[in-house]
């Protein structure tokens, strides 16, 4: 800067002229910049999923892969029932215990966490005074930086213990507790879209529905929920990508154990515990190995749909609800 | 739709590097020159030991650099295989399958060198009274036929399992030595290491788990039968050393080709009678003197 206005002072004219077109250059280069960066992290999503999916594909092709599993015996059940024991003389590669186990984890977190989050959002959008909102907002988005490893070692550690006592559970890790743990990790992705939803509801909602008469109660349940419903679906919808991606909480409070059934006290393992434990001991180029890049790219392509249907949802009713379709 | 994308961006990155086989220092595959500074890589049970015997091996050779790192048996010897390690910590043999990798990849044969002693010890809570068992019935337990403690004259609780994942060496072993290759029961819940396993048993009443002898701290090592009719053997050294403790093993390093210079020197003084002398400190039995 100093120096700009130094060589100004001396050479008068031709500086004016550095002057204004600087800045254009410096302005062209910068968006050059951003646009390198942002074509960057799509061209590496694209590149993983190339990556991924590569590694995957010899489970449909290669005729040494089908000896030991095939695609359909992904999901064929032993006379023992469902089972996905990889290392064994007679590997089973069933992979119905941890599609459940995903599930059934993230349905325990959904469960707990919407109420809680989408209540959270109507209050503060709604009913807290601008001081308590101010405080508020931001404390429950901060939840968002604790490190899953941290809310993975407390539930292990913590909430385990008390959920066996309070619930008499068999087992002292199950899905409860990893679903409790991992409601921690999705509460705040809720609540932040979800009180988004609520705000974006222009106030001339708000003012017309007085006008007409309503109570701030009527207000909220026949007008304003009415019209954010997208937006809150969408902030479920984002919710269950991040939880069924999550990895850390599940691996460390579920007891890894893949068993196939709907009892919410059982240990058990999802398709992300079971890619982090697995995958760093695989021999490269085994079924194995290919089984568990098939199970990356199932992860991948649920949690990418799951993401992009949500975003599409929020993104048609911000359009909607500002009237610039 | 930045930080989503980030989010599937990471979870695939981790995924990626996780199956990179990462080479920190960079001292993979070169055994010609006498490097200063090599990995030790592989068994979760033999991490601290490593750990223990690189720190007092630097503490008196100023100037070498020894990384250990653990990930398990499996991840040691994929790592050997893929040329990301130099010396392999195991705490089962390798196979011979293993052993044709190695060489077909490394070009050269791989060495075994066994450097300690382990007493696989079966773990209970200190709350439990059993005092013994045998390997029938530790295997009837861990393939999920013996399921109540009552079937062991204890109280009519359900048994818990615990295990390890199936890249550790242990879970191999306890495999091979105690399940006869047959499968483990699929309510085995599978734990992160063996610290985390002691961990789980030393806060589960109905629990039981196998691991090396050096976690025994907080929760109690069963004696152990080799068949219902034979003593019951409490895991000790002298009972590991004379083979008497029916699931005692040993631990081995190993390297892809004759080692040289520093690391050869480095295994020497783990095999003389200093480098033993750490093993007692972490748990674990020296070889027996021949």
């Amino acid at each position: 800067m100093q120096s700009v206005v130094a060589t100004g002072a001396d050479v008068g004219g031709s500086s004016k002229r550095s002057l204004v077109r600087k800045p254009r250059l410096v302005e062209g280069a910068l968006e050059l910049m951003v646009k390198l960066v942002a074509l960057t992290a799509i061209a590496s999503i694209l590149l993983i999923l190339v990556f991924v999916g590569k590694e995957a594909l010899p489970l449909f092709t290669s005729a040494e892969v089908h000896r030991e599993v095939t695609p359909a015996s992904l999901f064929a059940a032993t006379a023992a029932g469902h089972i996905w024991q990889p290392v064994a003389e007679h590997p089973k590669y069933d992979i119905l215990p941890l599609l459940a186990g995903s599930l059934k984890v993230t349905l325990i977190s959904l469960v707990l966490a919407v109420p809680l989050s989408v209540g959270a959002a109507i209050f503060v959008a709604e009913y807290a005074p601008r001081r308590a909102r101010e405080l508020l907002k931001p404390a429950i988005e901060l939840l968002a930086g604790v490190p899953s490893v941290v809310i993975g070692f407390f539930a292990l550690v913590v909430l385990a213990g008390w959920v066996q006592r309070v619930f008499g559970t068999a087992t002292r890790l199950n899905a409860l507790v990893a679903g409790i743990g991992l409601s921690f990790a999705i509460c705040p992705i809720v609540f932040t879209i979800a009180e988004d939803a609520l705000r974006a509801v222009p106030g001339s909602y708000r003012t017309a529905a007085t006008a007409l008469g309503s109570t701030p109660s009527q207000t909220l349940v026949r007008v304003i929920l009415p019209a954010a419903v997208p937006g809150i679906a969408a902030a479920i919808v984002l919710g269950f990508g991040r939880a069924v991606g999550e990895t850390m909480i599940v691996l460390l409070a579920s007891g890894n154990a893949a068993l196939f059934d709907a009892n919410v006290g059982h240990s058990t393992r999802t398709i992300t515990a079971t890619i982090a434990a697995e995958l760093g001991e695989v021999v490269v180029g085994s079924p194995h190995y290919h089984v568990l890049f098939a199970l990356g790219a199932l992860l991948f392509i649920a949690t990418f749909g799951v993401n992009f249907i949500g975003e599409r949802i929020v993104a048609g009713m911000r359009r909607r609800l500002t009237g610039t379709s | 739709m930045n930080a989503r994308l980030f989010g599937v961006f990471g979870l695939v990155l981790g995924i990626a590097t996780a199956c990179t086989r990462d080479n920190p220092t960079g001292t993979g595959t070169t055994t010609g020159a006498d490097k200063k500074s090599f990995t030790l890589k592989g068994s979760d049970t033999m991490v601290i030991l490593g750990q223990r015997w690189a720190e007092t091996y630097m503490k008196q050779n100023a100037g070498v650099t020894i990384q250990v790192t653990g990930g398990g048996s499996g991840v040691g010897i994929a790592a050997l295989i893929n040329g990301t390690t130099d010396i392999c910590e195991a705490s089962r043999p390798m196979t011979d399958k293993e052993k044709d990798d190695v060489k077909a990849k490394r070009t050269t044969p791989v060495v075994e060198v066994k450097v300690a002693l382990d007493a696989l010890a079966v773990y209970v809570n200190d709350k439990n009274a059993l005092q013994e068992i045998s390997l029938p019935q530790l295997a009837g337990i861990y393939k999920g036929e013996i399921k109540s403690w009552k079937e062991l004259a204890g109280p009519d609780k359900p048994i818990v399992l615990y295990g390890r994942e199936n890249s550790s060496g242990t879970y191999g072993y306890f495999k091979e030595h105690v399940l006869k290759n047959k499968d483990f029961a699929a309510a085995v819940q599978t734990m992160a290491g063996t610290a985390a396993l002691a961990n789980a048993i030393e806060k589960d009443e109905s629990g039981i788990g196998y691991g090396g002898i050096g976690y025994v701290k907080g929760i109690r090592a069963l004696k152990v039968k080799k068949d219902d009719a034979s003593p019951a053997i409490a895991p000790t050294m002298e009972t590991a050393q004379d083979g008497t403790y029916p699931i005692a093993r040993f631990l081995y390093f190993y390297t892809a080709g004759e080692s040289t210079g520093t690391q050869k020197k480095f295994i020497d003084w783990v095999l003389s009678d200093d480098g033993q002398k750490v093993i007692n400190d972490v748990g674990y039995y020296p070889l027996p003197k021949k």
